[in-house]
C-alpha cells in the first residue's frame, strides 16, 4: 500500500500500523502510559555492587524491553557491557529500545545471532551493526524513530520499557543523575529523562558516585530504582570532543554562506527570532556567517535549541542568544555550559520535539537548518541510507524540527566523490518534503514550489535560484544517473514517523 | 571594459573534484596546472583530465587557462595539442625568458588549430617570467604574440634564481615586479602577480595585495578560494571613489558640451590623466556591480 507521498509499504510490514498521511494528519486525543512503582522505604539501599544484581533484582526476564541512551555517542561502555551481562544470564527475546545506537555497539551483532535481542528500535544505525541488519540479521524489522517520536512512542505506551540501564556521569547512592560532575561528562541526559520518567525499573550507573544530594539533578531520585558503581561509564573522548569541527572547506563555507543570506533574507530574521543547526560541517559553518548577520543588524535570538555545540555556546556567552534549549550536548563547550550559564536549560526529547504533547519547544522554532545524504525532486529528505542503500545513520531530529521550524533549510553539496545528492527519488524518505522549505547548495538555491512567498520574495535577493529539477539536471551532467539499488522484498527496517504512522521502510540490498 | 583579471585562481590539474568545483568561488581566471603541480608520473592523466574537464564542464564566463610544460621536455607539445583541442581559452608558459619561448609555442598553438579548423589567433597565451633573464627581457616577451593577454610573475623561481628568498615585505621582488608592470603597460597587456603561499596568514596577503595593487598589477595568483573574495574588496573602487570619479567625468562631458578647454571642479583644476582614471574606476565599478548607470548615458 502507499503512503500520501507515495511510498510503497508492503502489507506484511503495516500490521496494525497507520500509514503516513500528512504532517500533522494524525493529532486526536491520546492517553499516556503509566509506571509501575516499586515503592522505596527509608531504611532501603538502592546502591547495589554489581549489575548483574541489579539485573536480577530488577526482574529482567525473557521477553521484556530494555533501554538505553545515546549521549555518551562513540564512547559509550554501558550498553556492550549491561547486554554481555544479560546474555551470559541466559535471558533471550528481548526488545532493545535504545534512544541510538553506534559503531561502537557492533558486539551487538553475536547478541542478535544467539537470540538474545530480536527487535532493536533507535534512532540511528551505524557501522557494523547497521550492515548486518542491512543484510538481513534481523527477522524484526528494527524500527526507526526520530527523537520526537520516541518520546511520544513512549508515553503512549507504544514502547514500554520494562527496565532502562542509564549511564550518569554522576550520580549520588539514592539516583539523583547528573550528565556533569563527573569524569566522563556529557551534560545534558535529555533523552534518558524519558526512560527514567516512564521504565517500570530505572538503574543508574555511574562511574563517579558523589556526595548526597547531587543537585541540581538531570535524573531525579524519585524515578530510580538503583543505583551500581562501576569503573569506567565511557571514553570520554568519545563522548564529547574538545573542538567542534571547525570546517574549512571551501564549498561548505559557500553553502553555509548562501545558508546565512537565505535565512537573513527570509523574513524570520529579527529581533527574538529562534533557531537550531545542525553538526555537519556546512551546517555547524551557518553559525559563523550568522553571528556575523545578527552583531550587523543588531539582532538577538530568543532560544538555540539542539544539539548544541561551540558557536550556539559562544553566541549565549556574548548575549546573541538569550536562551539554550539542550537536549543533547555534542562538544566540550555545551558541556561546561550547561552547568554554569543559568539561561541553557536541559530539556527531555518530549519537550525537545514530540509532537503529541501539549506543545513541544520545536513548534515554536522560527529556522533550522539541517543536512541531508539524499535529497529529490519532492524534497523528500533520506538521513539514515548511503548510496549502497545500507543504514548508516541516524533519523534524529530531522523530521521533527522540519516539521515544525517556519522555516526549514536543507544544506547538502551538489554531489558527493562521484555520488549524487539530489536524485529523482531518495532511497529512503525520513523527512518528507511537505516539511523543506528551501534547499541550500553550493551553486545556489531551490525554493520549494509551496512556498510561493519564499520565490516571490527571493526574486530580489543576490542568490542564485533554481528549480530542484534544474538542479537535478546540473547533478546528472556532472555524475549521471547512478544505476538503481536492487532490494530484496525483506524489509529491515521500518521508519516510523514522529506521530507514530510509517513513513517509509528499509528493504534488504541484494548481494 | 575589458576583461577582469583581479584574481588567476591555481587548482593542480590532476585533481579531479578541484576541476569539478573550481568555478564555484568567482575567480575572474582558473588556471589549471599541467606544470609544477603535477608529479612526472601523472603527467598524461592530469592532460586526459583536463582536457576532459573542458569539454564536459559548464565554467560559464569563467577564463580558463592551462599552465603547460615547457616545449623542452616530452610533455608539452601533447599538452598543447589536448587543451587547444579542448577549446581553452588561454596558454600559460612556465619560466618564460625569452621571444623565442613565446614564438615557438605559438607555432605549435597554430599548427593544432590549423588542424582542427580552429579560428587561428583564437587560443590566446600569458607568460610567466621566472627569472633575471626573464625579467630583463620583458618588454619583448610582453611584445612577442598578438596572441599575448598577459605577463605574469612567478616569484618562487625568481628569487632563487636571484639567490634570496621571498620576505615578509616583499623587497626582493620590487625590481620584478615594477619590471613586468611596466613592460605590460608598454605592450598593452594585462599584468599578473604571483602567488601568496601561506594560506593561513590573511593579513599578510591583504599587505601583498595591497602593495600590488599600488604598483599597478591588474590582479594577483590565488591559491585558495579564501583568498579570492579579499583581492576583489581591495580592487573594488570605494563608495567615495565612484563618486568622486563620476563628478569628474560629469565635469569634463559638461566642459566638452560647453566647448572649454580646461576643466575645473570644485576650484580645482582636471587634466586629461585624471578623467582617464576616472573614467576607469567608474568603468571598473560597472564591471563589479557596484554602479549600475552606464557611464555613457551620463553624457
Amino acid at each position: 500500500m502507499k503512503n500520501s507521498i507515495g511510498r510503497d509499504i508492503p502489507e506484511n510490514a503495516i500490521k496494525d500500523r497507520k500509514l503516513y498521511q500528512g504532517e500533522f494528519a494524525m493529532n486526536s486525543s491520546i492517553v499516556k502510559t503509566t509506571t509501575k512503582v516499586k515503592p522505596v522505604n527509608p531504611s532501603d539501599s538502592k546502591l547495589l555492587d554489581n549489575i548483574e544484581e541489579a539485573i536480577v533484582k530488577c526482574g529482567l526476564k525473557d521477553g521484556m524491553t530494555i533501554s538505553f541512551h545515546h549521549h555518551f555517542r562513540e564512547g559509550d561502555y554501558i550498553l556492550n557491557m549491561v547486554v554481555d551481562i544479560i546474555a551470559s544470564l541466559g535471558i533471550k527475546n528481548l526488545t532493545l529500545a535504545s534512544s541510538s545506537l553506534a559503531s561502537i555497539h557492533k558486539s551487538l551483532v553475536k547478541h542478535i545471532k544467539s537470540g538474545v535481542i530480536t527487535k532493536i528500535s533507535t534512532s540511528g544505525l551505524r557501522g557494523e551493526l547497521a550492515e548486518e541488519i542491512s543484510n538481513g540479521l534481523m527477522d524484526e524489522p528494527v524500527i526507526i524513530r526520530s527523537h520526537g517520536g520516541r518520546a511520544r512512542a513512549i508515553e503512549a505506551g507504544d514502547v514500554k520499557i520494562d527496565v532502562a540501564f542509564l549511564g550518569a556521569p554522576s550520580s549520588d547512592e539514592y539516583g539523583n543523575a547528573s550528565g556533569s560532575r563527573g569524569v566522563a561528562n556529557c551534560g545534558s541526559l535529555g533523552y534518558a529523562k524519558m526512560d527514567a520518567l516512564y521504565a517500570d525499573k530505572v538503574i543508574i550507573i555511574t562511574d563517579f558516585l558523589v556526595e548526597f544530594p547531587n543537585v541540581p539533578a538531570s535524573i531525579s531520585q524519585t524515578n530510580v530504582d538503583y543505583v551500581v558503581k562501576i569503573d569506567k561509564i565511557g571514553d570520554p573522548a568519545g563522548i564529547a570532543s574538545g573542538a567542534t569541527r571547525y570546517t574549512k572547506n571551501p564549498k561548505e563555507l559557500l553553502i553555509a554562506e548562501y545558508a546565512s543570506k537565505v535565512i537573513v533574507e527570509s523574513g524570520y530574521f529579527k529581533e527574538g527570532f529562534s533557531f537550531q543547526t545542525g553538526t555537519g560541517g556546512a551546517t555547524l559553518a551557518v553559525s559563523r556567517f550568522l553571528k556575523t548577520e545578527m552583531l550587523n543588524a543588531s539582532i538577538k535570538a530568543s532560544f538555540a535549541l539542539g544539539g548544541i555545540t561551540k558557536p550556539m555556546v559562544e553566541m549565549h556567552e556574548e548575549g546573541l542568544i538569550k536562551h539554550i534549549f539542550d537536549v543533547q550536548g555534542f562538544d566540550l563547550s555545551a558541556v561546561e555550559s550547561i552547568d554554569k550559564n543559568p539561561s541553557h536549560h536541559e530539556i527531555d526529547s518530549s519537550f525537545y520535539a514530540n509532537p503529541h504533547n501539549k506543545g513541544c519547544i520545536a513548534n515554536k522554532l522560527d529556522v533550522v537548518v539541517l543536512s541531508a545524504l539524499e535529497i529529490d525532486t519532492d524534497f523528500n529528505v533520506n538521513v539514515m541510507t548511503g548510496s549502497d542503500g545500507v543504514l548508516r545513520g541516524a533519523s534524529g531530529g530531522h523530521s521533527d524540527t522540519a516539521a515544525c521550524a517556519k522555516l526549514t533549510i536543507i544544506v547538502s553539496p551538489l554531489i558527493r566523490g562521484r555520488i549524487p545528492c539530489v536524485v529523482d527519488c531518495v532511497n529512503t524518505v525520513i523527512t518528507p518534503g511537505e516539511s523543506i522549505d528551501v534547499l541550500v547548495t553550493e551553486i545556489g538555491i531551490a525554493i520549494n514550489p509551496k512556498r510561493v512567498d519564499l520565490i516571490e520574495k527571493f526574486k530580489h535577493v543576490n542568490v542564485p535560484v533554481y528549480t530542484i529539477e534544474e538542479l537535478k539536471k546540473k547533478v546528472d551532467c556532472i555524475v549521471g544517473v547512478p544505476e538503481k539499488i536492487q532490494y530484496d522484498d525483506k524489509v529491515i527496517a521500518l521508519v516510523e514517523y514522529r506521530d507514530g504512522s510509517i513513513i517509509d521502510v528499509v528493504r534488504k540490498v541484494k548481494l | 571594459m575589458e576583461r577582469l583579471r583581479r584574481t588567476m585562481m591555481f587548482v593542480p590539474g590532476n585533481n579531479p573534484g578541484m576541476l569539478r568545483d573550481a568555478c564555484l568561488y568567482g575567480a575572474d581566471s582558473l588556471m589549471f596546472d599541467l606544470e609544477d603541480a603535477v608529479a612526472i608520473s601523472e603527467k598524461d592523466a592530469a592532460r586526459f583530465l583536463v582536457y576532459n574537464a573542458l569539454k564536459t564542464i559548464d565554467y560559464g564566463d569563467t577564463e580558463i587557462v592551462v599552465r603547460i610544460n615547457a616545449l623542452d621536455n616530452p610533455f608539452g607539445r601533447a599538452d598543447i595539442e589536448a587543451v587547444v583541442r579542448a577549446g581553452v581559452d588561454v596558454i600559460r608558459l612556465p619560466k618564460t625568458e625569452t621571444k623565442d619561448d613565446i614564438l615557438a609555442v605559438e607555432a605549435v598553438i597554430e599548427e593544432v588549430e590549423r588542424k582542427i579548423g580552429r579560428e587561428v589567433g583564437s587560443t590566446k597565451m600569458m607568460a610567466a617570467v621566472e627569472s633575471a633573464i626573464g625579467v630583463i627581457n620583458a618588454y619583448s616577451i610582453a611584445t612577442s604574440s598578438k596572441r599575448l593577454i598577459g605577463i605574469a610573475l612567478g616569484a618562487e623561481d625568481y628569487v632563487t634564481n636571484l639567490k634570496t628568498k621571498r620576505y615578509a615585505d616583499g623587497m626582493e621582488l620590487m625590481g620584478a615586479r615594477s619590471q613586468i608592470v611596466i613592460a605590460a603597460r608598454a605592450a598593452g597587456i594585462y599584468a599578473l602577480d604571483t602567488v601568496y603561499s601561506n594560506v593561513d596568514n590573511m593579513e599578510g596577503f591583504i599587505r601583498e595585495v595591497e602593495l600590488i595593487k599600488q604598483l599597478g598589477f591588474d590582479g594577483k595568483s590565488v591559491i585558495n578560494p579564501k583568498q579570492i573574495k579579499p583581492v576583489h574588496e581591495i580592487y573594488s573602487p570605494t563608495a567615495q571613489e565612484i563618486k568622486k570619479s563620476l563628478d569628474i567625468c560629469r565635469a569634463s562631458s559638461e566642459a566638452k558640451k560647453q566647448g572649454l578647454g580646461v576643466i575645473s571642479l570644485n576650484g580645482k583644476m582636471i587634466d586629461k590623466p585624471i578623467i582617464e582614471r576616472a573614467e576607469r574606476l567608474v568603468q571598473l565599478a560597472i564591471a563589479v556591480g557596484l554602479y549600475k548607470e552606464d557611464i555613457k548615458n551620463e553624457k
